[in-house]
């Protein structure tokens, strides 16, 4: 599977499109991490805890993303997009999406 | 009257170690910046679409931090907001927040041999929003499409 944030791949026809696929995941952290980040925040500073959550619930969206482009049997996708939201406090919203597309 | 003047005390106690702490990292991570700026220098990131004539392999690339400012910091923005102007302490919070998330993104392009980066792309999310006193913390994410040298013809496929 390829994946890549251009819309085309030089050198390589799109045969067929299969239109958009998606993941998402909403994860928060447990209240003692959440404890030692606000304390953190007191001082500033880089919150480890919330770049690895992030990171880890990034990785889960995408994932997901690729089970859907499988499952329509796709080869690559094509202009992904992350986006993010904060829902409450210390959660966050992961949502990336991408065109699904098969590759000669 | 003894209460109060310790809560008073307290905060002021709480800002001066705030601003000490807090001025000392951020000195320390503006240079480490710096010193790693320099070194990635020889790989561009670019957010052009179109790549160079040739044969490459594709990959996505991403970097990402969360930094808060500190609890000095957020009283002299909360004095800001309520004079206007510029509020310097966020412009600080997230150029580092913006740079580092992109070198981060390098790190991982050149540890691939990746010889340029296309396509780059920001996100940026305030983790705490909504909780009154503790906004003040962003997540930055940079992601783009590295660029790598194909090895072989057979490998690329």
């Amino acid at each position: 599977m390829k994946i890549t944030n251009l819309e085309t791949i030089p050198g390589k026809t799109i045969i067929k499109h299969l239109g958009l696929v998606q993941g998402s995941s909403v994860r928060a952290k447990h209240a003692g991490r959440d404890l030692l980040s606000s304390i953190k925040n007191l001082f500033g500073g880089e919150l480890t805890s919330y770049t690895e959550l992030l990171q880890e619930s990034r990785e889960e969206a995408m994932q997901r993303m690729i089970q859907q482009a499988e499952a329509a049997n796709a080869n690559a996708i094509l202009n992904v997009r992350f986006s993010t939201s904060s829902i409450t406090q210390g959660a966050a919203e992961i949502y990336v999406y991408g065109t699904a597309v098969v590759l000669e | 009257m003894s209460g109060e003047s310790f809560q008073l005390i307290y905060i002021i106690g709480l800002l001066v170690i705030a601003y000490w702490v807090g001025s000392y990292r951020e000195k320390r991570h503006y240079q480490s910046i710096i010193k790693r700026e320099y070194e990635l220098n020889r790989l561009p990131a670019v957010n052009l679409k179109t790549p160079p004539e040739g044969n490459f392999q594709h990959e996505l690339v991403m970097g990402n931090v969360t930094i808060s400012v500190d609890y000095f910091k957020r009283f002299l923005a909360a004095l800001h907001a309520f004079f206007g102007g510029r509020v310097t302490s966020y412009e600080t919070l997230l150029d580092r927040a913006r740079r580092e998330a992109l070198l981060r993104m390098k790190a991982v392009a050149s540890e691939k041999q990746a010889l340029l980066v296309l396509n780059v792309k920001y996100e940026t999310v305030s983790i705490f929003k909504g909780a009154g006193k503790n906004i003040g913390s962003v997540e930055v994410l940079a992601y783009g499409t590295a660029l790598m040298a194909a090895r072989n013809n057979a490998q690329v496929s």
